[in-house]
């Protein structure tokens, strides 16, 4: 890639970036608002007892007496100025709740993606190296069971193994409460919780990755500069890693991207399953209570993070590859 | 995870050992001071300030931290709690409460009277659907010196004292409120209550945590130093956590109603099905008498009979709560025994149906109706389940259409439904908490008013008869007599009168002695070593 072009391309897909997020927002604001009941009514709905003063002043302080064309404009200056607006429900800024959990999800979902990507590439590479071996068969059956078995359902088995039967690790939380722990002691406890929560949302990828190695490297691994390469005398390992797997990760990283992009609302099933402090959950509790400004909130920072990672994964693709250009 | 739990029993067995004479005796048992209690919260509600919420969550947790005038006992006798003594002049108007001394706040303020005029004249009132029904009762509210409150009623209100939990009107600090938009005031987010735990930290989705109040009223409580509630979304997980030891008790609707058998099953475990005398919260299948042909007294009578009670009691909530027989539940004030429902008969409730001109079609239906479940768990979805199974037996279709708690909110508040599954709080009284379902009056388009739309001129007598009587004996003659009616007409399908589990460790002691179960201060909870 040529530098000189790389702000340009920035530009551009920047302008463009911001367009998409616009309509996604107009979009989730109507859609949202399509659901049936209101914050006020899930409230009246969860106190045992209401009568109609009541369900109006709840709607005059959420705003909600308002045309909707009204709220959306409002809600679009919000965004605008980065003011993602106020939870009447739980009487907090937005930002301050969607703050208050992201770097727990980003933990989880970061610990969760090291793992995918660096144990799903070893094993799909291993399997590729030794293709129709017991190795070979081995993995395919290990990916193919994580691949297809639910995500809850291997949170709670791994849960009942390591926690119930072997008593090794906490299974739910982030962090032992209520005891004084700290420094190392303390990243270590967090550590111990993380395990089990990162290893089950991990195994699914993992299996995509290793799938998806595996498939790739057996393809480019016949194709005739392999052969020139092994014909000239480069070593088996080298060959390898220079010429089959670096080809190979193109498909590995368009489907990283993706993943990453979902490092922030992908993790609700396993935030359920482990009581992980997160965003997910955040964003789930949100939805029945319809609590909107936070579920735009959440919506907002992932459509983010999903259009930033897009970017990411193109410039990646030059970097991996030069033949490829950036183009806006 | 397990060294920190042993190190927590180290610390709590260096605390030291304080007692109190009562409760030794009581348990045979003595208090032992220090300890960390941790318990879950499900689902987590928005904010812990009393009032602003009125969740289930919330009614459980706050209570800690806030307290009412008096609580109730298992058979709803008041006991007292800020009130230290009362006094009700005979004609039933006027009520004079002598306060506790040398209570103070959490934040070092001392309480007095015009916090109790405040919370309930202004807090209250403005705040909560249920209490201003009450409270606009009140002809005066006053402050007759720092230690005593006169009120006043207008007319004559038997289950006014019923108000004074704190689950009904908490008693909150003027000081922070006054003068505030109460929904928004800062110490919404900080809880300064006069209880025997001061709040601490909230991180939410993850725990809640209130530590001891040194300047606690009761001299040497509470025993003691921590409660932290645990926020687990999965059931689960909170079977697991309770199983594991990671929490000691689990409370109302935390652990579904058929892992129940398995954790009576575990020696370390007590299973109390107590505590739930206030609330009564009691079950049914909510009609809409707008949709034909629910308005037929016939039809739902058939329907009734339609279902086996026991076998929800017995098979879907595996022995916890007991079968409805009328619209009062039978741990509620003024409930007749006589007035019984019919019995669960099949062959009985055909005959009725045919009489009615509800012939069978070809597929053996005599006609279809939409039902909504509850959208409050796993154990509600099943329920419905065996009802479609149930009225599948008299040629009744029913048509299960799921949805969410704020869809489910929002239908039955607006007619929007023709059957649904909904349950109440009975509070003590039928005046408090039956009345609302089935006077004419009530007719709203608000959850839990008489969204069925039920209306019969002689039952709306008979309650507001009964609402206004101020001897005991007229209201119970009235109450007998509506009840009598009710039973016949079936105006909602009554199925169960509901009780929840609170599962303990067994070394946590004095869990539930009030007719609240959970919603106390818990100042008299303790660990034993």
């Amino acid at each position: 890639m040529e530098l000189s072009r790389l702000p340009g391309f920035l530009l551009r897909r920047g302008v463009k970036a911001v367009i998409v997020i616009l309509a996604i927002v107009v979009c989730n604001f109507f859609l949202i608002h399509a659901a049936p009941g209101d914050p006020a009514s899930v409230i009246a709905g969860q106190s045992g007892a209401a009568d109609e003063r009541f369900l109006q002043q709840l709607r005059t302080q959420f705003g909600l007496d308002e045309p909707l064309y009204v709220q959306l404009w409002i809600y679009i200056k919000g965004v605008l100025t980065l003011d993602l607006g106020f939870s009447h429900r739980q009487q907090m800024p937005v930002w301050t709740l969607i703050a208050e959990r992201l770097p727990a999800t980003l933990l989880l979902t970061g610990a969760a993606f090291a793992f995918a990507v660096t144990a799903g590439v070893t094993l799909g590479t291993l399997a590729a190296r030794r293709v129709g071996t017991w190795w070979d068969s081995v993995i395919t059956v290990i990916a193919l069971t994580f691949y297809a078995t639910p995500l809850f359902w291997v949170g709670l088995m791994l849960v009942l193994f390591f926690s119930v039967w072997l008593e090794w690790l906490p299974s739910f939380g982030m962090a032992t409460v209520g005891a004084d722990i700290e420094g190392f002691a303390a990243v270590l406890d967090v550590g111990k919780h993380l395990l089990l929560p990162a290893l089950t949302l991990g195994l699914f990828y993992l299996a995509v990755y290793a799938r998806l190695t595996r498939a790739t490297m057996l393809e480019v691994a016949d194709q005739d500069f392999v052969k020139t390469a092994r014909a000239k005398g480069v070593p088996e390992n080298q060959v390898v890693r220079r010429h089959i797997l670096r080809n190979a990760l193109l498909p590995v990283i368009t489907f990283a991207g993706i993943q990453a992009g979902q490092l922030i609302g992908g993790s609700i099933l396993v935030e359920t399953v482990f009581a992980w402090p997160g965003i997910g959950r955040l964003a789930f509790d949100a939805l029945l209570a319809r609590d909107y400004a936070v579920l735009l909130g959440v919506f907002f920072c992932t459509s983010v993070m999903v259009v930033g990672f897009n970017l990411v994964t193109d410039l990646l693709y030059a970097v991996v590859d030069p033949r490829v250009e950036v183009e806006g | 995870m397990a060294f920190s739990r042993r190190g927590l029993m180290a610390a709590a067995a260096a605390a030291p050992v304080l007692m109190r004479a009562s409760d030794a005796l009581a348990q045979g048992i003595a208090p032992r001071r220090g300890g960390t209690l941790q318990m879950m919260l499900t689902p987590e509600p928005p904010v812990l300030q009393i009032g602003v919420n009125q969740q289930g969550p919330t009614l459980a947790a706050a209570p800690k931290m806030f307290q009412g005038l008096v609580t109730f006992s298992p058979t709803l006798e008041p006991v007292p709690l800020l009130a230290k003594s009362w006094s009700i002049s005979d004609d039933g108007k006027e009520y004079i409460f002598n306060l506790q001394e040398n209570v103070k706040w959490h934040d070092g303020r001392p309480f007095t009277a015009d916090d109790v005029v405040f919370s309930i004249m202004k807090f209250h009132t403005e705040l909560s659907p249920r209490a201003r029904a009450i409270f606009t009762l009140i002809d005066v509210c006053e402050a007759k010196d720092p230690h005593t409150v006169r009120i006043a009623l207008k007319q004559a209100f038997q289950p006014f004292m019923l108000m004074f939990d704190a689950t009904a009107a908490a008693i909150v600090p003027k000081h922070l409120f006054d003068g505030q938009d109460y929904r928004t005031a800062p110490a919404v987010q900080r809880p300064i209550g006069t209880g025997p735990f001061k709040f601490t930290e909230w991180q939410r989705g993850n725990f809640v945590r209130m530590d001891r109040f040194d300047d606690y009223w009761k001299p040497g409580q509470p025993y003691l130093d921590t409660i932290i509630y645990r926020i687990i979304p999965d059931s689960q997980s909170r079977r697991l956590a309770l199983e594991s030891g990671q929490v000691l008790l689990s409370q109302a609707s935390d652990i579904e109603p058929f892992d129940t058998p398995q954790l009576r099953q575990r020696p370390n475990l007590e299973v109390n099905t107590n505590g739930w005398e206030y609330f009564s919260p009691l079950s049914w299948i909510e009609l809409n008498h707008r949709v034909k042909p629910l308005d037929d007294a016939r039809v739902r009578r058939a329907m009734s009979m339609a279902v086996d009670r026991n076998f929800i009691v017995n098979r879907l909530w595996f022995g916890v709560g007991k079968p409805a027989t009328g619209p009062v539940a039978s741990t509620t004030r003024f409930f007749d025994a006589n007035a019984k429902i019919a019995a669960f008969n099949i062959a009985e409730a055909n005959r009725i149906l045919d009489q009615a001109g509800f012939p069978r079609n070809a597929q053996g239906v005599r006609f279809t109706l939409k039902h909504m479940p509850l959208p409050y768990g796993e154990i509600w979805t099943r329920l419905s389940e065996y009802l479609r199974q149930a009225m599948r037996q008299i040629g009744v279709a029913l048509d299960l259409e799921s949805t969410d708690a704020g869809s489910w909110a929002r239908r039955v508040g607006n007619w929007e439904y023709e059957t649904t599954i909904n349950f109440v709080y009975q509070f003590g009284d039928p005046t408090l908490g039956v009345e609302r379902t089935y006077v004419s009056t009530n007719i709203q388009r608000v959850t839990f008013t008489n969204t069925g739309g039920y209306s019969n001129p002689q039952v709306d007598a008979l309650f507001l008869q009964a609402r206004s009587a101020a001897a005991s004996a007229d209201r119970a003659r009235a109450f007998s007599e509506v009840q009598k009616i009710l039973v016949e007409e079936v105006p909602q399908i009554w199925l169960t009168e509901l009780s929840f589990p609170t599962i303990h460790d067994k070394k946590v002691r004095n869990v539930i002695t009030t007719g609240l179960g959970v919603s106390k201060s818990f100042d008299d909870v303790f660990i034993v070593g």
